[in-house]
């Protein structure tokens, strides 16, 4: 190689490393690459359309023995509520002087449903659910409130097609919309 | 203010007082060392967190700060407002991390020790429960009942800007969903525009490492926006295009309106003050001077003014604001007063550098309705009655 190329070659290669040197120092070096396994094990979060779902499946039918067993204590038999969240009904009341907000009323997203109750319910015992169970329960509230059959077996496609009798009930903010006279 | 009848000093009546020597100067006090981390006076035990005896559980629930035992702007570590949704958390520090992924460059584990790296910054800062008070009767005896879902610190942290200038943001990156490490795993949605504005991560609180209510080992700080989305026990940071639609974000804390419609995103605490003396449950002992004394505050940046009415609302004049006026701080008030024994009604309202004046309970509930739930910054006028008993004149 004839010794003008070297030279030229020797001047790319430090302006690449000088480069790279400048783009570095913008940054502090401060923490290390997280991991494929570590992001999947923790990003547990449900999109509203359904992604990041997680494989299998659940029955109404078995939600209620989960049901029974995990969150009625709370929620009551059938969900009407007691020291924990009325889950079931209210739907039509959300114009009326007494509104009730359930999942069947309220909520805008049944992913949120599966989402919520695998990261914080049973409140005694949050993530302790299988997957199969969450899809279960959340099959079963949802059965309760009449948003999906009592026979119905959700998965992640069927629970992402499910349109919540609220979906389009919420607005964006218009505040400030009280001014003092 | 109070009368002081019902002391234990008065057991033995005048024995500490003039012309006597008091006790406590006759032999030595408590010894250095007797209190390794130092705790209010024994006579102040009456000032604690506001927590109701009547809660239907303890795990998710909330714990007001006693605002009208309180001077200044900042409030005690031990006494600063508790909001949780699955319980208090206890972090070893050493085996807490902070993950930031999504759309980065380089998505990012950091340690604590990695976090306190970085350059930090100090700033004071309110702190607010957007459910302070609901709009629905019975409404609260006291200022603490009223709008105890406040408090006020010096935080010290990192710019969250800082940390993700290290990860690398990706076009197309409008929104981070931030994720608490309690039973609760409580995400909220947080717009980028917010992150790379004010948006601070912080490991400590009046100088001392957060306490664990308060979401010790690290927090998220979002001056001026609700309290539940300055997500505690701050453990994962997820960058993304869209919000998560949690149930944080969709079944709570979003405000119905009479149509049946409800808002989300409801972020900013909107500007608002209350007198917390004289206030609800207290008494004025005596006629004469009387100083008035509040606190003031807005999420949109700084109070301009406070003006206080002293004739049911029909006038007001402008108090006397504390320095420093700091931007989304607590600002403190005062208005000297002398009362003749005449029965009143006396009221604050704020108003903010962007010119928004702190309405009535009545404006707002004739847009609102009763049942919105959150973002109440109504006035709340106080009747002193020809006794001296204050009370709430909403109630």
């Amino acid at each position: 190689m004839p010794r003008r190329n070297l030279k030229a070659a020797f001047l790319v290669g430090a302006i690449a490393m000088l480069a790279a040197a400048a783009q570095a120092e913008d940054r502090f070096g401060i923490g290390r690459p997280a991991t494929p396994a570590e992001i999947a094990g923790w990003n547990i979060d449900i999109g509203r359309d359904g992604s990041n779902l997680p494989p299998g499946s659940g029955s109404a039918e078995r939600g209620r023995a989960v049901f029974a067993e995990q969150c009625a204590t709370c929620h009551g038999d059938n969900g009407q509520g007691g020291v924990g969240d009325r889950l079931v009904g209210g739907q039509g009341t959300l114009a009326s002087p007494k509104p009730i907000r359930t999942v069947g009323s309220y909520w805008p997203y049944a992913p949120t449903l599966f989402d919520y109750i695998r990261r914080a319910m049973p409140q005694n015992a949050p993530q302790s659910l299988s997957n199969e169970d969450v899809y279960a329960v959340s099959a079963y509230i949802l059965s309760l409130n009449g948003v999906v059959p009592a026979n119905a077996v959700l998965n992640a496609k069927s629970l992402a097609a499910v349109k919540m009798p609220n979906r389009d009930g919420f607005v964006s903010d218009p505040r400030p919309d009280v001014h003092n006279h | 203010m109070a009368g002081v009848a019902g002391s234990p000093a008065l057991a033995e009546q005048g024995k500490n007082l003039p012309p006597n020597v008091p006790e406590w100067m006759k032999a030595p006090g408590d010894p250095m060392g007797s209190q390794p981390y130092g705790t209010p006076s024994a006579y102040e035990k009456g000032v604690v967190k506001n927590i109701s005896k009547a809660l239907p559980q303890y795990i998710s629930a909330s714990g007001r700060t006693p605002l009208q035992e309180l001077d200044g702007i900042i409030t005690p570590n031990g006494l600063f407002y508790e909001r949780h949704h699955g319980g208090v958390p206890t972090i070893d520090p050493a085996e807490h991390r902070l993950m930031l992924h999504g759309m980065v460059d380089r998505p990012l584990v950091f340690t604590m020790e990695d976090i306190r790296r970085f350059p930090s910054q100090s700033r004071i800062h309110f702190l607010e429960c957007s459910g302070n008070p609901v709009y629905t009767k019975p409404y609260g005896k006291t200022a603490s009942d009223l709008v105890g879902l406040l408090s006020c610190a010096e935080w010290t942290g990192v710019p969250l800007k800082t940390v993700l200038d290290e990860a690398g943001l990706q076009a197309g990156a409008k929104w981070i969903v931030a994720e608490g490490a309690d039973a609760a795993a409580l995400t909220r949605s947080i717009p980028i525009e917010k992150c790379l504005d004010d948006a601070m991560l912080v490991y400590s609180q009046n100088g001392e490492r957060l306490r664990p209510q308060q979401g010790y080992p690290l927090r998220l700080l979002l001056p001026g926006f609700e309290g539940n989305m300055n997500v505690k026990w701050l453990r994962r940071l997820k960058v993304t295009a869209e919000p998560a639609y949690s149930r944080e974000e969709t079944s709570k804390y979003t405000d119905p309106m009479p149509d049946g419609t409800s808002r989300e995103f409801t972020f900013y605490m909107e500007a608002k003050s209350i007198i917390t003396r004289p206030s609800g449950g207290q008494k004025l002992t005596t006629h004469g001077f009387h100083q008035i004394t509040g606190i003031a505050w807005s999420g949109h940046g700084k109070i301009k003014s406070v003006e206080i009415s002293l004739d049911e609302g029909k006038s007001w004049q402008q108090a006397e604001l504390q320095e420093p006026v700091l931007t989304r701080a607590l600002t403190r008030f005062r208005l000297p007063w002398h009362w003749d024994g005449t029965p009143v009604v006396i009221q604050s309202r704020a108003i903010d550098e962007t010119g928004y004046v702190q309405p009535t309970l009545a404006e707002l509930v004739k847009v609102r309705g009763l049942n919105s739930f959150y973002h109440n910054n109504a006035i709340w006028p106080w009747r002193i009655d020809a006794n001296g008993e204050v009370t709430n004149a909403q109630a």
